[in-house]
């Protein structure tokens, strides 16, 4: 047991009574301030708990040096033209992964019961969840940042500079926001933070890899092909590439953007719904 | 308890249902204001869930309850103005500082920044873990852990609190600074629902109880109804002269009750339910000159009440099922 013995571990009777009974009862919060309240706390376990974030930023990472030294010369014929093609790729997936633990730290929440107490406040309902997820972008940029830096480290150089890296980092969380309403609902409907982890992992790990992330589609057998093209995986990475390149896919971008507002649209209001419902 | 007060509770008929399992089969409560006032069973007898709903967290399957006027579907943010809950689960975030939680709970309750921050270290002070305030709460002992929960609860004073099993797995000492807690919390003009499976915790702290098991209220009214309604007790006398004895149990019979020889030739006792009957007694037999060393009047305890309404040890249903946390009443 950690007790301070310089301190008085014990509650002094007067005192509580004397903090109980000087309280007015403040108005209650607007939306807004207590969905921003709920992102300072995911930011402070971001601080006190930084494992996870090491966990989404050491994997791609390792993607990175692997397939950039490993697989590079061979797929691309040479590692720094293979970087060119991975790295907006690799952004994409390091920061996609990053939203399977948005589900995870739902879940946590859910199994040790804080969420009871926040859910007996008298706050806006969404409010929990609308700021975890305010949290979370904090760690998409992070994980978003991570890759970008190693790339340039490795000699990556966006043809169209900071602005495009800005531009590709900033869909991809705009994206991940309408993905993790996903894998909220997993978190929702999963019995452990594992469970979620896995089942998270298990869908988005071959979706990442049957993209065009790590190879061009052209290479691939038909069918396969086929079913690479119309992955929205691919069509972000596409579009992080073209924004990359400063010559911005259009088309790319704008599907981005529906298939992320699409999954919010429907995952969103399931989310709220089955956390009414726990 | 005044009968006259305005009620705090008044639940009618509460069920919840979890798939084929029946957690809660009907309830009714009338809880005064300004008291503390137990739901004591054991593990698994719907306590949890109960409060749960009382606390706005689960809709019930049928019947209605109304917490300080408020309808707990109807109007649920109306009641969860004024109630705040403290869970079986210590329901505080282990990953956060102690100081932390506190602020989070003030600015989520409406305090401004400065205000949340005076307010934690105000509470963080007054429950002595003031000095733990910075850091995380996963390292706190079980009882700073119990009273950082409590003082979460506090963060802006709630007319209602409910306690659910607020010392289990707590020491002595801790225990009793929650009790302590407690009483100062009523003192203040709060109104408390303690659920607890201790019977001793109900006794010392409940103005009134109500029994409940496989959940059904199976009984309700003061601890001392509660011990007399079982009406074993009984007057025990100890005689200055073994020789009065059967003048003094002569006595007793007619003032008191059926009276049971002790093996002690000196000792008497009479079954007797209440202290008033107990006093005339004792006054019976001074009036007819029979010196006594001492007399004692005992109730039966709660465990006993507690056989004697379910047929069943209190102790052995909770050791029999498993034990129902909050989470695991739930389906997931």
């Amino acid at each position: 047991m950690t007790t301070t013995p310089t301190a008085p571990d014990a509650a002094d009777t007067a005192a509580v009574r004397r903090a109980i009974s000087s309280t007015p009862r403040p108005p209650r919060p607007g939306p807004l301030s207590a969905a921003l309240t709920f992102g300072w706390r995911g930011m402070l376990k971001v601080k006190h708990v930084p494992e996870q974030l090491l966990d989404v930023t050491v994997t791609p990472v390792m993607f990175l040096l692997m397939f950039t030294y490993l697989f590079g010369g061979a797929i691309a014929g040479s590692t720094s033209a293979y970087l060119d093609y991975t790295l907006p790729g690799l952004l994409v997936m390091s920061v996609l992964f990053t939203t399977v633990y948005s589900g995870v730290s739902l879940n946590t929440d859910l199994t040790k019961g804080v969420v009871d107490r926040f859910r007996s406040l008298p706050i806006w309902r969404p409010a929990p969840l609308l700021g975890s997820l305010l949290g979370d972008s904090v760690r998409y940029v992070i994980a978003g940042t991570v890759i970008i830096v190693v790339g340039v480290a490795l000699g990556y150089r966006p043809d169209a500079g900071v602005a495009g890296a800005l531009a590709s980092l900033a869909l991809v969380v705009v994206f991940s926001f309408g993905l993790s309403w996903v894998f909220c609902v997993l978190g929702l409907l999963l019995r452990t933070p594992n469970a979620v982890m896995n089942a998270g992992f298990m869908g988005i790990f071959p979706l990442t890899f049957l993209s065009n992330v790590f190879v061009d589609p052209a290479t691939l057998p038909g069918p396969l092909q086929a079913f690479v093209e119309v992955n929205p995986i691919s069509v972000l990475a596409t579009a992080c590439r073209s924004l990359m390149a400063g010559e911005p896919d259009g088309t790319a971008i704008v599907v981005s953007l529906v298939v992320a507002a699409a999954l919010a649209l429907v995952f969103l209001p399931l989310t709220t719904r089955l956390y009414r419902g726990r | 308890m005044t009968l006259q007060a305005p009620l705090a509770i008044e639940a009618t008929a509460l069920a919840k249902s979890f798939g084929d399992a029946t957690a809660v089969a009907g309830i009714d409560l009338a809880v005064p204001a300004g008291v503390i006032y137990g739901v004591l069973g054991p593990n698994g007898a719907g306590k949890t869930t109960t409060i749960r709903m009382l606390a706005t967290l689960i809709a019930p399957d049928s019947g209605s309850a109304r917490v300080l006027g408020h309808d707990v579907v109807a109007e649920a943010d109306a009641v969860r103005d004024l109630v705040s809950l403290t869970g079986q689960l210590a329901s505080v975030d282990e990953d956060l500082t102690g100081c932390e939680n506190l602020v989070l709970l003030g600015r989520l309750l409406g305090l401004r920044r400065a205000a949340a921050r005076a307010r934690a270290d105000e509470l963080l002070e007054a429950f002595g873990i003031a000095a733990a305030g910075g850091r995380l709460v996963k390292h706190y002992s079980g009882g700073m852990r119990r009273r950082l929960d409590i003082a979460a609860s506090l963060v802006v004073t709630p007319s209602l609190m409910f306690l659910d099993e607020p010392t289990t797995g707590l020491d002595p000492r801790s225990r009793n600074q929650v009790w302590e807690i407690a009483r100062a919390l009523v003192a203040e003009g709060t109104t408390i629902l303690l659920c607890t499976q201790y019977l001793e915790e109900a006794d010392q702290l409940a103005d009134g109880i109500a029994v409940i098991d496989r959940g059904r209220v199976i009984a309700e009214g003061t601890p001392g109804q509660l011990k007399a309604s079982v009406g074993t007790g009984a007057l025990h006398v100890r005689l200055l002269d073994p020789a009065t004895r059967p003048a003094a149990a002569a006595v007793l019979e007619r003032a008191v009750g059926t009276v049971v020889p002790a093996p002690d030739p000196g000792r008497l006792s009479a079954q007797c339910a209440d202290s008033a009957r107990a006093a005339l007694g004792v006054a019976e037999l001074a009036r007819a000159g029979i010196g006594l060393a001492d007399f004692s009047l005992d109730q039966p305890s709660l465990d006993e009440v507690f056989l004697a309404l379910t047929g069943h040890a209190a102790e052995d249903a909770a050791a029999g099922e498993p034990p129902a946390p909050t989470r695991e009443e739930q389906p997931s």
